[in-house]
């Protein structure tokens, strides 16, 4: 006779991550060979090929300076393209339905595919750090900051992924969000550049941008300094946090998307 | 005390966001241990009130409970009690049977451990122990269909609900699944079960619903129901050939379909041996007799008045 665990729910949980994980390494080509080959390009090309021409960026070297903001950024793609593929995958197959029959409450099913999510964007953001070790010398000065920033950023860009998931009704809905939005907000959150450089008028634009803050915060755990107070860029990201964790739960309480 | 009905839904109505109102106010009781037929034509509203009963579906207005638990207070426990075979496949394509029974069971809050051993005997169960890790997307209809039945009986549901479980198999893997199911209701499992083929709902089922128009228009024992049937109809296959004037018996129809067979519509209170009397007078011979419908079907088809879904 199957009987549930003491904790059933985290046994569900654990095996919605699994699932996510097992995913992930089985089509390793296309879940972790992309990033390490495009951030390999970024460092070759800006940092070492371009970068050596632009010399000094916020007071540190090129390469150093964009190094904080490739790993962020690579994180983020992947933890948003992971959970909105594979949920919206689900979606299109209906074997969400296995999910949605069983007595899973919906914090489970949310916190499963974060979770699966977000262990992506750890992986990615791992092999990213290697391959920027073989360009430059890596050093974490504030660790705790360091993997903060990568797990709210992960947990951020997971749950907006699982949002888009939500209300996409074919594969290209998942496709547009990245496409018009995250790519542009990562280009233009000071990846590649202090935003002491911009205009005026530009500041204050980026200033909106919440992966501006991520990525000052990340360069901070690493090159201590910021573009922004960390603590503004840790409040920010935990209220991103909770009001996309809120948002999650309301739509999948509601069905929406998901139950007719 | 006695006992919840396994499955109890009162006044159950869904109008969709188009405005379709697909369930129309039904209520029905299935008891625990019962064996149960829902029936109806395509878009009466079966896979909307499995829908509903499985939470895959919002309802309108109406309750519904498993064993006692409302599945609106209490859609968890709920849940917990019921096991789902839906008509269309819903696993990943990309995983493995066995992985998919064990990953099913995780979500019901199984450890994996306990998880694997059943997995194995579910799927021992299913014979498709053999492709336990091979592609889910390789396996035929009929082991894909067998596969979302050990799926759902990783949990032991005490409630099973099966749509159309059986569609598009053929027959000897059918009656190898209606062996599984009547093993499973044997064990204690109540089953409700929808299909397109009456006679497997005749055979396998002790009491059935007919649903029509988002309505229930027919619900009672199978025996009584059938019972309702005033005609019956068989086909006899004659020794040599027929007559030219065929003989007439006072409330029964007889019709040469060839000039070896006879179609024969009579009450169901009509004496056989009057008939047989009258036939050997006329010097017809009888060789061997069928009977000519379904009976399930002829009341379905006078219930609902629509011929095209028995056939």
């Amino acid at each position: 006779m199957s009987t549930p665990s003491r904790h059933p729910n985290l046994t569900a949980l654990v095996t919605i991550a699994r699932r996510e994980i097992t995913r992930i390494l089985r089509i390793w080509a296309q879940t972790l060979v992309p990033p390490a080959i495009t951030m390999t390009l970024y460092f070759l090309i800006f940092g070492s090929l371009i970068g050596a021409r632009i010399g000094d960026m916020g007071g540190y070297d090129y390469m150093d300076f964009i190094v904080p903001g490739l790993v962020m950024m690579a994180i983020i793609q992947n933890s948003y393209g992971n959970i909105s593929s594979s949920f919206f995958g689900a979606k299109f197959g209906r074997h969400i339905e296995e999910m949605l029959v069983s007595p899973m409450p919906n914090w489970v099913i949310l916190g499963g595919y974060v979770a699966g999510a977000v262990l992506r964007g750890l992986l990615v953001g791992v092999i990213v750090m290697c391959i920027a070790m073989l360009f430059t010398e890596v050093r974490i000065p504030h660790p705790l900051i360091t993997i903060s920033t990568v797990l709210l950023g992960a947990t951020i860009f997971s749950l907006a992924g699982f949002i888009n998931a939500i209300f996409a009704r074919k594969f290209d809905d998942v496709a547009i969000v990245p496409t018009f939005i995250l790519t542009p907000l990562t280009y233009l959150g000071g990846v590649f550049y202090s935003v002491k450089l911009l205009p005026d008028w530009a500041q204050v634009l980026t200033h909106a941008n919440p992966i501006f803050y991520m990525v000052n915060a990340f360069r901070y755990g690493l090159l201590n300094t910021s573009d922004v107070p960390i603590w503004i860029a840790f409040a920010l990201m935990i209220g991103f946090v909770v009001v996309l964790g809120g948002l999650g739960l309301w739509l999948l309480k509601r069905g929406v998307g998901l139950r007719s | 005390m006695s006992q919840a009905p396994a499955l109890e839904i009162h006044e159950l109505r869904k109008i969709y966001a188009g405005g379709v109102e697909a369930l129309k106010g039904i209520s029905l009781d299935v008891q625990p241990g019962d064996f149960f037929a829902l029936l109806g034509p395509n878009g009466a509203g079966k896979s909307t009130l499995i829908g509903i009963v499985s939470s895959l579906v919002n309802a309108s207005s109406g309750s519904v409970k498993v064993f006692g638990v409302d599945i609106a207070r209490d859609r968890e426990a709920a849940m917990r009690l019921l096991g789902l075979v839906p008509q269309e496949v819903n696993f990943n394509f990309f995983e493995k049977p066995f992985e998919i029974l064990c990953n099913y069971a995780g979500f019901y809050g199984i450890p994996r451990a306990e998880a694997k051993i059943c997995a194995e005997q579910e799927l021992r169960r299913a014979q498709l122990w053999d492709k336990a890790h091979t592609m889910a997307r390789t396996l035929s209809g009929g082991m894909k269909r067998r596969l979302m039945i050990a799926r759902a009986m990783m949990t032991r549901p005490r409630l099973l609900i099966l749509d159309e479980p059986t569609a598009g198999v053929d027959i000897e893997i059918r009656r190898g699944m209606w062996r599984t199911l009547k093993e499973v209701n044997a064990a204690g499992t109540t089953v409700i079960l929808t299909t397109h083929y009456l006679e497997e709902a005749e055979s396998l089922c002790r009491n059935l619903a007919i649903i029509d128009g988002g309505r229930i228009i027919q619900n009672g024992p199978m025996k009584t129901l059938l019972a309702q049937l005033d005609v019956e109809g068989f086909l006899l296959d004659i020794d040599g050939d027929l007559p030219n004037v065929l003989p007439v018996i006072d409330g029964v129809e007889i019709r040469a379909v060839d000039g070896r067979t006879l179609d024969l519509a009579m009450p169901r209170t009509m004496n056989l041996n009057r008939i047989f009397a009258n036939l050997d007078t006329a010097g017809i011979r009888v060789r061997s007799m069928r009977t000519k419908t379904n009976r399930l079907e002829e009341l379905f088809v006078r219930m609902t008045g629509n011929k095209d879904e028995a056939a």
